[in-house]
């Protein structure tokens, strides 16, 4: 057993491994100050929900309080491990300013109340508006980090009771590209890779995929093959210099909004090469010809121009994709937030289907997600797909649906794709949409363009209830707060990116009057008299395990099949990978084995879209371009972004992520550890840039676009030239305005971003919007980023981060028998 | 042989159908996605403009090789106009109306492509007929982008 600072060391201590062995077990923890395990009342089983991975982890209870974590040996996600932000995360469930009570707004301002009056507003306004205008007038903006239970309870009680087409998540900002590029390349949604790939590949390629700040634990298992006998080599897309980029066998920094130009030129390369599976395109796959036309016209020399990549680095990149014997490619934000997302995402894709690369082990997809319980929003309906990988557009999936929930197929809304998130604002905008419903999600901070966000949630015409554990930015600007419990405080499942479902189960009470989601959603629909076409509750369950048990008979015969999984099953051991049931009573470690795909007309969750219009297409034409269920290879021109440099905004700001913080900050700015890590927004800059200019690090520099302006101490980083790079996590909350800029500048880069998305995926662009760069203020030290990470610095001169003594952590070297497979 | 009589018509129908798609895109600009995407597909009747004023020289026609410019000025005042009124519903319903106009024209460039095409065929003008089987998939993206985009936006305009 060592103790170990793991502000210091994210990833830990190496446990070296070769090409088809086991990962080693190690287990992490890290209890409050002064406990020991011997300490510990009891052991409650969890997951992590601090990002996507979902590592198995026991939450340590002592005097029926959270005193700490531990991960979970047996898991096969994690090994024992956890990440920073699960070591130190957990401590924000006892922040004194949680919500413990609900608020509603009187005379302009918040008041405490009672739970009845509350609700009785909530559903009060609800049915005003349903009488006087309709669904149309309602719409629910929920999260990636509630449980499946919830997402399923909402997605009925608005689709099924509301009958809006107006449910959407957070997710619309982290994870639609994902689903929406596996829609096009598969027709379904459904992760085509499973984590133990790493175990078996030669070639792992990371496409704007910062993995070890996003998925701590992931890239441990990474470093662990790096460090072990017949390495994997590694090809990394992205224009920061990040701890990816510094482990990786060829580097590519293009330069942002030109992926599907790159991507095409590898597949150029690839097919021009005859690195192709001739035979397994013949058999499994439609639309060759036309990728093969497409990218006739990207030959990297034409790339290397566009994307300012050197061209033999295009070569060798493609040279190692395509000589690949064990492919696994990981796709995230730096292609999803991006312009063109999905048709950048796709390439990826068909990459894997020419080459034959699906379905075996260490070949597989990895279209990351970035939130906790992402995976759930999607499958269970609530990020405006329906229930299970129904499809909006075949009337029978609808009769089906409908059957389930036992209501009248005309009272689901499918007359056209269901409203996303961007859309659902521009709708309360214009004054159509008049109800909006936040849940555990903080658009004040996270959505584009914050300005005009503020803008429409403040309107008086617009009835905004916020769910949340804390007051956010957005739930200070709410006519009704609700107050919720969060990991820990209650019982429920989630699925991670591998469709690994796990079982959180409630260790501790909510504080004060705070109350479950599922709760919360329940006593809503017998307020409105929610009722199914015989006149009884349309929502038939009271409890997570009745919920679960409902949603499983929702996906019998789907794709994400849950009918084999019950919570019993998840008790105790590992957690277990969809589709679990009969045939796969042990979970399916990999989908579309032999070429057997989702994608048969009758069967598939979608027909697709025009990768550049967004336009969807009908029954018709999918159903003549692929009648017998093959994966299909969609080819994509490229497109430039819509907003490019000039003058008066010679760059190109980016905007992301760090290691030690969540989404908008609100748990882990409330972990000492984390919060000290990171405790201030700053942003990158080349050196070469910076010297330009006469700027040194810790300059206070002011970065402002047409729509606002931020001040921000500079890190000078290994960010490619011409690009900046802003963190997204800070906002207002604390700081003296609460939820908005104090004076004219503020400290979210959200206050920066363009309001421009996607046409397929909808998902907004935060990767390229041209920026101005001033300075304020020279230097007095140098700025707060982590130099752990992508953000290192390249000067001398900064104090490397550590945690102390606090953030020691213990790391216990062990192996299980019967372990994780 | 009227084949160029064809070519003049197309090169007129998409230098109005590239002129519709940004004078919508300006008349929408607090829509986003509206304003975004027919600025990129407008790009796609412009180069079909210049293409066909290119082939137009091997038919005796001597075509404006640029596409019609729209006035920068009106351009910014229309855009600034939907700003303001980006606030209000009335947009929604000039939306569908400018949907469904674009949706027209471009069925009718479509239709156009199509008989340039039987006519290149007839008179085995390879490249002309190469130039109609490059340019006539775009010209179907935009019909059914505004057709999509119609279907899309309808209900929650018409029930609200």
């Amino acid at each position: 057993m060592t103790r170990i600072d793991r502000i210091a060391e994210p990833w830990g201590t190496r446990t070296p491994y070769g090409p088809g062995e086991q990962w080693p077990t190690r287990v992490d923890s890290h209890l409050a100050e002064g406990l020991t395990e011997a300490d510990v009342d009891r052991w409650v089983q969890s997951a992590t929900i601090l990002h996507s991975n979902g590592d198995g982890l026991d939450i340590a209870v002592k005097d029926d309080r959270i005193v700490g974590v531990r991960g979970r040996a047996v898991d096969r996600v994690n090994h024992g491990r956890l990440g920073p932000k699960d070591l130190y995360g957990w401590q924000a469930n006892h922040s004194p300013e949680r919500l413990t009570k609900p608020l509603v707004r009187r005379d302009g301002k918040l008041v405490e109340t009672d739970w009845d009056t509350a609700m009785d507003a909530v559903a009060g306004r609800a049915k005003e508006l349903l009488a006087e205008q309709g669904p149309s007038a309602i719409s629910f903006y929920t999260t990636g980090q509630l449980f499946l239970e919830e997402y399923y309870t909402l997605g009925l009680i608005a689709h099924g009771g509301i009958g809006t087409n107006h449910v959407d998540g957070n997710t619309r900002l982290c994870t639609a590209t994902a689903a929406a590029a596996l829609k096009e390349s598969f027709a379904c949604d459904g992760q085509p890779g499973s984590y133990t790939d790493i175990d078996h590949a030669d070639v792992i390629a990371l496409y704007g995929h910062n993995m070890a700040e996003t998925q701590t634990v992931l890239w441990t298992r990474i470093l662990d093959r790096l460090a072990g006998p017949n390495p994997p080599a590694v090809v990394c897309v992205d224009p920061r210099e990040t701890p990816v980029a510094r482990h990786a066998t060829v580097h590519l920094a293009p330069r942002p909004g030109t992926n599907v130009m790159l991507a095409n030129a590898l597949l150029h390369e690839i097919i021009g090469n005859g690195w192709v599976d001739a035979e397994y395109v013949q058999a499994h796959a439609v639309g060759f010809e036309e990728l093969v036309k497409r990218v006739e016209n990207y030959p990297p020399e034409v790339a290397a121009e566009v994307c300012d990549v050197p061209v033999e680095q295009i070569r060798e990149a493609a040279r190692i994709i395509g000589t690949a014997e064990r492919l696994l490619s990981t796709v995230l934000q730096g292609f999803y937030q991006a312009n063109q997302a999905t048709a950048a995402a796709v390439q990826v894709n068909n990459i894997h289907i020419v080459r034959g690369m699906l379905g075996k082990p260490g070949c597989g997809i990895l279209q990351m997600n970035g939130q906790p319980t992402a995976q759930n929003t999607r499958e269970c309906g609530a990020d405006g797909d329906l229930p299970a990988f129904r499809n909006w557009s075949n009337d029978e999936h609808i009769a089906d649906l409908a059957r389930v929930w036992n209501v009248d197929p005309m009272d689901i809304p499918h007359y056209s794709p269901p409203t996303h998130a961007m859309q659902m604002f521009r709708y309360a905008e214009e004054g159509s949409i008049r109800f909006m419903w936040v849940q555990a999600t903080n658009p004040a901070v996270s959505l584009p363009e914050l300005g005009r966000i503020r803008e429409i949630l403040a309107q008086e015409r617009l009835f905004l209830v916020v769910q949340d554990i804390f007051l956010s930015e957005t739930a200070q600007l709410a006519d009704v707060v609700l107050p919720a419990a969060t990991w820990g405080e209650k019982t429920g499942t989630f699925t991670n990116v591998d469709r690994t479902v796990h079982l959180s189960e409630k260790a501790v009470d909510p504080p004060g009057e705070a109350r479950p989601d599922l709760d919360i959603f329940i006593d809503f629909a017998h307020r409105m008299g929610l009722a199914d076409r015989d006149g009884a509750p349309l929502v038939k369950w009271s409890t997570p395990e009745e919920a679960f048990e409902g949603w499983k008979e929702c996906t019998r015969g789907r794709p994400c099949d849950y009918t084999g999984l019950s919570y019993d099953k998840l008790r105790g051991g590992s957690g277990i990978q969809w589709p679990c049931n009969d045939e796969h009573p042990d979970g399916t470690e990999h989908i579309y084995v032999d070429g057997r795909f989702w994608s048969d007309p009758s069967y598939c969750e979608s027909y697709g879209r025009d990768l550049v219009t967004g336009a969807p297409l009908s029954p018709v034409e999918y159903k003549a371009m692929n009648p017998s269920g093959k994966a299909v290879l969609k080819a994509a021109e490229y497109v430039p972004p819509h907003e490019v440099i000039s003058e008066e905004y010679p760059f190109q700001l980016m905007t992301g992520r760090t290691l030690y913080h969540f989404h908008t900050r609100t748990k882990t700015g409330r972990a000492p550890q984390l919060q000290k890590a990171a405790p201030e927004v700053w942003v990158e800059m080349a050196a070469s840039d910076a010297a330009d200019r006469g700027f040194t690090e810790g300059d206070l520099l002011e970065v402002s676009t047409p729509r606002g302006s931020v001040e921000a101490k500079l890190r000078i980083s290994g960010i490619r030239p011409g690009a900046v790079f802003l963190p997204f996590h800070y906002g207002y909350w604390d700081e003296p305005a609460g939820h908005e800029p104090d004076g004219e500048r503020g400290r979210a880069a959200n206050e920066l971003t363009i309001t421009d998305w996607d046409p397929a995926s909808k998902q907004p662009i935060f990767k390229t919007a041209a920026a101005a760069v001033k300075r304020l203020k020279k230097s007095d030290g140098p700025s707060p980023a982590p130099t752990t990470t992508g953000s290192r610095p390249v000067t001398g001169g900064v104090p490397p981060t550590t945690g102390g003594e606090p953030a020691l952590s213990t790391e216990e070297l062990t192996t299980v028998a019967g372990g994780a497979r | 042989m009227k084949l160029h009589l064809a070519i003049e018509e197309l090169h007129r129908s998409e230098n109005h159908l590239a002129g519709a798609l940004l004078a919508m895109s300006d008349r929408h600009k607090a829509d986003h996605e509206v304003f975004h995407v027919a600025r990129d597909i407008a790009r796609w009747s412009q180069d079909h403009v210049r293409a066909l004023a290119d082939i137009g020289r091997d038919f005796g026609l001597d075509l404006d090789p640029e596409p019609k410019g729209d006035p920068t000025v009106l351009e910014k005042a229309r855009q600034k106009a939907s700003d303001l009124m980006g606030r209000s519903s009335t947009p929604g319903m000039l939306l569908l109306a400018d949907l469904r106009h674009i949706y027209r024209e471009a069925s009718g460039t479509s239709l156009d492509w199509e008989l340039l095409a039987q006519g290149a065929q007839g008179a085995r003008k390879r490249e002309l007929l190469q130039l109609a089987e490059r340019c006539h998939p775009d010209t179907l993206r935009q019909v059914r982008w505004a057709n999509g985009k119609l279907k899309e936006s309808a209900t929650q305009v018409l029930v609200s």
